[in-house]
């Protein structure tokens, strides 16, 4: 089993590093400090934390106003919050306005668990991609998530990215450099494409893996960066590869397998497979159980590639 | 179509860096403010015809209340509107943009002449106020409710770098329906922003009628209150009583101020004031005449 490592730790921790580095660095939580892990950055630095309490639309109000003037606000909370609750907020004192905000989600997805349908963020990307302005990134483990949170402090502009609530298997090594807007090459392979986001990645692998014992050879890659979406990759995977499957614990509308098909679409029609949430909520249980019973691993994945290779040109 | 101001601005290079001095940036003219109260009305039912849509009555209720502001309280420096030193006036009520543009123009930030441009296509002027647009705009709002929420967070700011300017959010009775101005409120009192002070235009009606019929706000003094404001009340069309409460909002310690501004709605044309008709119409040619006579 590789190393699981919780991304919103890592999240947490380096806000801190950020802290001790640029004095214009500021937080905000919604009461939910002790979940996010800017719990760490409030005991570093209490007075650059700004509590709001449960106010999620003055939270990105008073991100907004902080960034007018020179800060950098990283909001913090839970996915459902820190889209649909203050979407409007967000729409226009963020991003029509062009503000230097960065919000960044936790317990996005199914993989909340027992909490429910209303705890599990599935159209959040949806939301925030359809928004001029907004660069949107979900990493994959806590590695990537370092990079991502440093990435983005230094981009001007607004930001979103969505993190887990779980632990995350380590898929990349040290070596690994994110780049804002590039998808990164997790497995070289010609007979199909999986493209796969957050606590996809994994299971994309695992499923690459036992396709490559019967003789299909998958390309992996991790399309962290939703917007600016890197489209010479998808290109070249559609080109070199012929056949497509995403994967994403998102509702199939709005998300990473939309904003593929769309770009195909327009620039070299491609069979593909969307490995989604196909238009439900959540419910209750136990994170494996529910991505086993909503279709999102990597036997699914492998079925996909399968399905999907049959309708290659 | 529109008078030149007679308004000169402190071009002092030192202010560009430091507002410890509490004149830089400061207007002075030798105008009497009644008298640039009626020039703006002017220019704005002028604009606003002229766009052929707009919202005529909640710029006309403001008019006293930016005009002290931008006259007599406010430091900034219209060649600069990025000048660091400048106190953030935030204009939530984002309909009411014709009395920003209007008196930013009459402060030099843009031509008058642009005036005319409001709401048309490529204009620096959109018909909600857009920071991204207009120089001198500090909030894009147009979506109620917002303004307060960005102006904390403007405040916040300010103390975290320990600078001398405030913030001054000018809100609609109106928008008080919305839950974000209380949560705004809530937090501007946790966080004791003294370096902030709030005006209500409260001219009692919004868009589809009187508020009273509507969704009843009242009564906003005890409201605020009992949020944990100083809480001062005024006629928002009396100049000297405008003036008085804005530097009282200075003096107060520990806690934000909210001046509850009593307006008419479309005061200054007869048949605007108190009319719900005129929230969001612009007049016609004719209806335009008559304003401007009134107002001559």
């Amino acid at each position: 089993m590789p190393e699981e490592v919780a991304p919103r730790e890592v999240f947490g921790k380096t806000l801190v590093e950020l802290g001790k580095e640029n004095p214009d660095i500021v937080v905000l939580d919604a009461d939910l400090s002790p979940s996010t892990m800017t719990k760490y950055f409030m005991a570093e630095f209490p007075e650059r934390f700004i509590e709001v309490g449960i106010a999620e639309a003055n939270m990105i109000g008073i991100a907004a106003g902080l960034a007018a003037n020179g800060k950098i606000p990283f909001a913090s909370t839970f996915a459902v919050f820190a889209t649909s609750r203050c979407f409007d907020q967000i729409r226009v004192s963020v991003a029509q306005s062009k503000l230097n905000v960065k919000i960044v989600s936790t317990h996005s997805g199914l993989s909340v668990g027992e909490d429910g349908a209303s705890h599990q963020a599935l159209e959040d990307l949806a939301l925030v991609c359809s928004l001029p302005n907004f660069t949107v990134i979900v990493p994959a483990d806590g590695v990537e998530t370092a990079q991502v949170i440093r990435a983005v402090a230094a981009h001007n502009g607004p930001c979103y990215v969505r993190l887990i609530r779980g632990k995350s298997p380590i898929v990349f090594d040290d070596n690994y450099i994110f780049q804002i807007g590039k998808a990164a090459l997790m497995r070289q392979g010609n007979d199909a494409t999986i493209m796969a986001i957050s606590t996809m990645v994994a299971p994309a692998l695992e499923a690459a893996d036992a396709l490559a014992s019967e003789g299909i050879k998958c390309r992996v890659l991790n399309m962290s960066t939703l917007k600016p979406i890197d489209i010479d990759a998808i290109l070249k995977a559609a080109k070199e590869t012929g056949a497509i499957v995403t994967a994403e614990e998102h509702q199939e509308h709005g998300g990473l397998g939309n904003t593929v098909a769309r770009i195909l679409a327009g620039q070299h029609p491609t069979p593909m497979e969307l490995v989604a949430v196909k238009d439900k909520f959540g419910m209750s249980g136990k994170p494996a159980e529910l991505l086993e019973r909503y279709g999102l691993t990597a036997k699914d994945i492998a079925a996909a590639v399968k399905k999907v290779i049959k309708r290659k040109v | 179509m529109y008078n030149d101001g007679i308004v000169n601005v402190s071009n002092n290079p030192e202010n560009k860096t430091s507002a410890a001095n509490s004149n830089a940036g400061v207007f002075s003219s030798s105008e009497d403010l009644a008298a640039v109260c009626k020039r703006l009305r002017r220019d704005i039912v002028t604009m606003i015809a002229q766009a052929g849509s707009g919202h005529p009555g909640g710029s006309l209720s403001a008019v006293e209340i930016v005009v002290t502001l931008y006259w007599k309280v406010l430091h900034h420096q219209p060649a600069d509107p990025a000048w660091q030193g400048r106190d953030r006036f935030i204009l939530s009520k984002g309909h009411a943009a014709p009395v920003l543009y209007a008196a930013l123009a009459e402060c030099g930030y843009f031509p008058k002449a642009e005036l005319d441009t409001l709401r048309k296509i490529d204009s620096r002027l959109q018909g909600h106020a857009d920071r991204t647009a207009t120089p001198g705009v500090e909030m894009s709002s147009g979506s109620l409710g917002q303004g307060l929420s960005f102006a904390v967070g403007s405040a916040l700011a300010g103390r975290l770098d320990k600078a001398p300017w405030r913030v001054y959010a000018l809100l609609s009775d109106g928008e008080c329906d919305e839950g974000q101005t209380w949560e705004a409120a809530m937090s501007a009192a946790m966080f004791k922003l003294d370096n902030l002070t709030a005006i209500v235009d409260n001219n009692g009606i919004q868009l589809s009628g009187f508020n009273k019929d509507i969704m009843n706000v009242d009564p906003l003094t005890k409201k605020f209150d009992s949020f944990g404001w100083h809480v001062i009340e005024i006629d928002g069309h009396d100049l000297k009583q405008v003036l008085d409460a804005l530097n009282q909002a200075k003096t107060i310690k520990g806690k934000p101020t909210v001046i509850i501004a009593h307006t008419i709605k479309g005061k200054g044309v007869s048949f605007m004031e108190n009319n719900v008709d005129f929230h969001g119409k612009a007049p016609n040619a004719e209806q335009l005449e008559l304003a401007l006579k009134e107002l001559a």
